[in-house]
C-alpha cells in the first residue's frame, strides 16, 4: 500500500501523522509537506527525546513505507554506510573457478593471447552479485521508496558528512568499478542532530532545516492523550503543568516528551488520582535523570503541585 | 510578488541570516507550493528554508514579521506596488485612482499629491509612499546619516515641489484650505519619516553592525567604556567561532609516507597474509597545550579578561589550557574560568589577586614552584602583562628556564612598542627570552595572536 504520490495539503500531512499516534505541530507538517513537494530532505534538531527519530517511524508507518535507519557513530565510514565489496565470495568463486579457468585460457598460446581472452570476460568479479548493499545503498533500491532515517549525524565525522552530498541533493551516489547508482524513486531523507556539533554549511544548503523543541502545554497535553490513552484528564493537566514548570529550573537534563509519557504511563500503572506530593516525589526518577537534577527539583515539588493544579481549574 | 520575495531576501541578508542563491531558490520553490494565503505558513516555510541555525530563525522570524508588517493597509497598496513594477514608480503611475478621490470641494488645479492629502485617503497616500520609496531605491539605504537624504527624495518623488507652488497659490486664494493642506503635509513628513526608519531596521541593520564591530575591533581594550564591554564579549566569541572553524578539522595526512607493516599483516590475517588492504602510517598532529599566564594589575586586567575569554572559547581546537593569573602573587584560575560565566569568574579572580602593585618577580617565582611541570615540551607558553614590575627584580632567569622546557614563549604586550624598556618596563630582559614578542592592544591584535599560536601546531 506504499503511496509515493506527493501528499495533497499541510492538513492530510497532520491527520496521517497523528493516525499514526504522532501528533505534529504545524511546524512539523509544514517541513513534512514540503519535503514532499520539492524533494529535499530534512534536517531536524533539538534536544534528545523530544521525537526526532518518532518522526522518522510515523512517517514511514503513514505512507506504509519501509524505514531504513543508519545509526551514526565516530568512524563511520563507507564501507559501513554505503556499500562493500564481498572479498569472502570473490576468493572463493576465484578459488572455485580457479579448473574453468584454466579451461577457458587453455587455448591461448601466447601470454598475451590469454591476458587478451581474459579481458574479453570484463569485470566479473567486481559486479553488482559482489557488492554487499549498507543502508544508503539499500535506501537508494528499495522499488516503492522508502524512509531514510540517518540518525544522530552529529556523531559521525565530518568526513561522513561530505560523502552524504551527493546522496542528499541527486539521491545517486557513485561506485568507482560499476559506476553511478540513482534512486528507483527518491527517498524521504531524515536527519537528526543533537546539535553536539556544528554541522558544515554545504551539509545544512541541501536540507530544510526543522528544529523541534518542547512542545506548548497544549499540544504536549494531545500528545500525553494520544500515547497514554488510559489517562484522566485532570491528571494529564496536571502532570503536564507540573513538568513545564519543572523545564524553568536550570538543570543538566531537562525532562523531554518522552520522558513525560513515561511519566503518564507510569502514573497510570499506579493508579494516581491526581498529582499528590508523594507520588511525585516516589516517580521523580522516571522524570529527571541526574541525581543533581532531582534535589534541585525536591524542595520546589509542591509550589509546582499548586501551580499546576490551580492552572487546571482555570482553563 | 516575486520582486517582493527578492527584497525579502535582501532584508534577510541584512538581518545576519546568510542566504546563498541556491536557498533563495528553494525557498520561492517551496513558496510556490505553499502559496501567499496563510501567513504562519508562509512564516514556518521560510524559517524551514532559510534559516540553518537557531540563531538564525529567530533573526529571521523578526524579520519576516517586521517587513510584512510593512504595507499596513491590505489590498490597496498590493495594487499600487503591481502598478509600480510595470512603470517603475513614476509618479504618474497612481494617477488614475486618485481622480475617483479626489472629489467634489477641492479647487480644480490642484497637484496630484494635494489632492491625495485633501482626501485623506490612507490607501492612496500609502500606496504613493512606497511607489516613491521604490522609485528612490530605499532598501538600499545602509547607515542612520541617511535617513534625511531618503526622506527628502521620497518626498520629491511624490511631487512635494508641485506641493509647495500648491501651497503658495491657495495662501493667497483660500487661507482655510491652506493651513489643512499645511497639517496634512506635516502628517505626510512623520509617516515617510517612519517608513524610512523601518526601511533602516530592515536593511541596514547589518552594515551598520559591521562598522561598530569594525571600530571595536580596532579600539583600544583598555580603554573601552562599560557600556561596551558586553559588546565586545560578544565580538570576542565571534572570533573565538572563527578561529574554531578555521582549526578545528584535524587534516588527516594518510596514504602518505610508510607503510605500517604491523597493521597491514593483522587487517589483512583473514585472506592469509595477502595485502589486500594497505594501512599507512599516520602523522600524528597534536592540539595546542597553552600555559597561559596574564597580569590583571590596573591597566591590563581588561585585556586579560578579554583574552582569557578567548583562549577558554577554543575548546575544540585547543586541548588543553591551562591560565593563571597574578599581579602580586600569582594563582591558577582554570577551574574559575570553566565553571562560571565570564563575568563572575573575572570579579572572582579580582577579588583574590587583582588590584595589587605587580611583581612580576615573585609571580615567576609562585609559578616556578607550584606549577613548572605543567609545561611539557608541546606547550607553549603565553604571558600577558606589560612587564612593569615597580623596579623590583624582575627574574629573568626564571623566564629563561621557562622557555627552555617549553615548545615556544610568546609574550603579548598591551603596550606600544615604544614605550618598552622605558620607566620600569622590563621588556628587553625578558624579550631575549621569548619565542615571539607583539603588541597586543586590541581585539584585532588579539585574533592575530592567538590565530599565529594555534597555527604553528597545524
Amino acid at each position: 500500500m506504499a503511496d509515493t504520490r506527493p501528499t495533497a495539503s499541510i492538513e492530510a500531512v497532520e491527520s496521517g501523522l497523528a493516525a499514526q499516534g504522532y501528533i505534529a505541530s504545524r511546524q512539523i507538517a509544514t517541513a513534512v509537506y514540503l519535503a514532499q513537494q520539492i524533494e529535499k530532505p530534512i534536517l531536524v534538531e533539538g534536544p534528545a527525546g523530544v521525537g526526532k527519530t518518532e518522526l522518522a517511524k510515523a512517517i514511514a508507518a503513514w505512507r506504509g513505507m519501509k524505514m531504513i535507519r543508519l545509526q551514526c557513530y565516530e568512524g563511520l565510514d563507507e564501507a559501513k554506510a554505503l556499500y562493500e565489496w564481498k572479498y569472502a565470495k570473490q576468493l572463493l568463486y576465484t578459488q572455485i573457478l580457479k579448473d574453468k579457468l584454466g579451461e577457458v585460457l587453455g587455448g591461448a598460446p601466447t601470454l598475451e593471447a590469454a591476458l587478451n581472452q581474459l579481458h574479453d570476460f570484463g569485470d566479473v568479479f567486481f559486479s553488482k552479485e559482489f557488492v554487499e548493499p549498507r543502508p544508503l545503498l539499500q535506501a537508494l533500491e528499495q522499488p516503492a521508496g522508502c524512509v531514510l532515517l540517518v540518525d544522530e549525524i552529529d556523531k559521525s565525522d565530518a568526513e561522513f558528512e561530505s560523502l552524504l552530498l551527493e546522496i542528499l541533493s541527486d539521491f545517486q551516489v557513485t561506485i568507482p568499478e560499476l559506476g553511478t547508482v540513482v534512486a528507483v524513486s527518491p527517498p524521504t531523507v531524515i536527519l537528526t542532530s543533537n546539535s553536539e556539533r556544528d554541522l558544515g554549511d554545504a551539509l545544512k544548503r541541501r536540507c530544510l532545516h526543522l528544529h523541534i523543541g518542547f512542545p506548548e502545554q497544549k499540544l504536549e497535553e494531545r500528545i500525553v492523550e494520544s500515547r497514554v490513552p488510559g489517562i484522566s484528564q485532570t491528571l494529564r493537566r496536571q502532570m503536564v503543568g507540573f513538568i513545564n514548570e519543572v523545564r524553568t529550573l536550570d538543570l543538566k537534563k531537562l525532562p523531554s516528551v518522552s520522558e513525560t509519557i513515561d511519566w503518564a504511563r507510569v502514573l497510570v500503572l499506579l493508579q494516581a488520582p491526581e498529582l499528590g506530593h508523594e507520588v511525585v516525589k516516589d516517580t521523580l526518577n522516571v522524570l529527571l535523570k541526574y541525581e543533581a537534577d532531582i534535589e534541585a527539583t525536591m524542595p520546589q515539588v509542591s509550589t509546582f503541585i499548586a501551580k499546576a493544579s490551580r492552572q487546571g481549574v482555570f482553563g | 510578488m516575486r520582486e517582493n520575495l527578492h527584497r525579502f531576501f535582501r532584508a534577510a541578508r541584512g538581518a545576519g541570516v546568510r542566504l546563498s542563491p541556491a536557498e533563495s531558490i528553494d525557498a520561492m520553490r517551496a513558496v510556490s507550493k505553499v502559496g501567499f494565503a496563510d501567513r504562519a505558513i508562509l512564516r514556518d516555510t521560510f524559517l524551514l528554508t532559510l534559516a540553518k541555525t537557531q540563531d538564525e530563525k529567530k533573526a529571521l522570524g523578526d524579520c519576516f514579521d517586521l517587513f510584512f508588517d510593512q504595507p499596513e493597509p491590505e489590498s490597496p497598496p498590493e495594487d499600487g506596488k503591481a502598478e509600480e513594477q510595470d512603470t517603475q514608480g513614476s509618479s504618474a503611475a497612481s494617477d488614475s485612482p486618485g481622480e475617483t478621490g479626489g472629489g467634489d470641494e477641492q479647487p480644480e488645479g490642484l497637484g496630484q499629491l494635494a489632492q491625495m492629502l485633501l482626501a485623506q485617503d490612507r490607501n492612496q497616500i500609502s500606496a504613493a509612499i512606497a511607489t516613491a520609496a521604490s522609485a528612490a531605491s530605499l532598501s538600499d539605504i545602509r547607515y542612520f546619516t541617511q535617513r534625511g537624504i531618503f526622506s527628502g527624495r521620497i518626498l520629491d518623488q511624490m511631487g512635494l515641489q508641485r506641493l509647495r507652488d500648491d501651497l503658495d497659490n491657495l495662501t493667497a486664494t483660500n487661507p482655510a484650505l491652506a493651513e489643512r493642506l499645511t497639517n496634512a503635509l506635516d502628517g505626510l513628513r512623520g509617516t515617510v519619516r517612519d517608513t524610512v526608519s523601518q526601511a533602516l531596521m530592515l536593511y541596514g541593520r547589518e552594515e551598520a553592525e559591521n562598522l561598530r564591530n569594525e571600530i571595536l575591533r580596532n579600539a583600544p581594550l583598555s580603554r573601552i567604556e562599560p557600556r561596551q564591554v558586553e559588546q565586545m564579549r560578544h565580538l570576542i566569541r565571534q572570533i573565538a567561532r572563527r578561529l574554531r572553524e578555521r582549526y578545528s578539522k584535524p587534516r588527516k595526512r594518510q596514504r602518505r609516507g610508510h607503510l605500517d607493516v604491523r597493521r597491514t599483516i593483522r587487517r589483512n590475517a583473514a585472506w592469509g597474509g595477502v595485502p589486500f588492504l594497505t594501512a599507512w602510517k599516520r602523522r600524528h598532529r597534536d592540539k595546542p597545550k597553552i600555559v597561559a599566564l596574564c597580569d590583571v594589575s590596573g591597566s591590563v586586567a581588561r585585556v586579560s579578561d578579554f583574552f582569557l575569554l578567548l583562549i577558554h572559547s577554543l575548546h575544540e581546537v585547543v586541548d588543553d589550557v591551562r591560565s593563571f593569573a597574578f599581579s602580586g602573587h600569582l594563582i591558577e584560575v582554570s577551574d574559575i574560568l570553566e565553571s562560571k560565566s565570564p563575568e563572575e569568574a573575572m570579579a572572582e579572580i579580582m577579588s583574590k589577586v587583582g588590584f595589587g602593585s605587580s611583581d612580576y618577580g615573585s609571580s615567576l617565582d609562585d609559578f616556578e614552584h607550584g606549577w613548572m611541570n605543567a609545561i611539557t615540551p608541546q606547550t607553549t607558553v603565553i604571558v600577558l602583562g606589560d612587564a612593569r614590575s615597580n623596579n623590583l627584580d624582575p627574574r629573568a632567569d626564571i623566564l629563561r628556564r621557562i622557555a627552555e622546557r617549553s615548545k615556544r614563549l610568546v609574550w603579548l604586550n598591551p603596550e606600544g612598542r615604544m614605550a618598552w624598556g622605558w620607566g620600569d618596563s622590563e621588556m628587553p630582559r625578558y624579550s631575549t627570552f621569548c619565542t615571539v614578542v607583539r603588541q597586543c592592544a586590541t581585539a584585532k591584535q588579539l585574533e592575530r595572536a592567538v590565530s599565529d599560536i594555534v597555527a604553528s601546531y597545524q
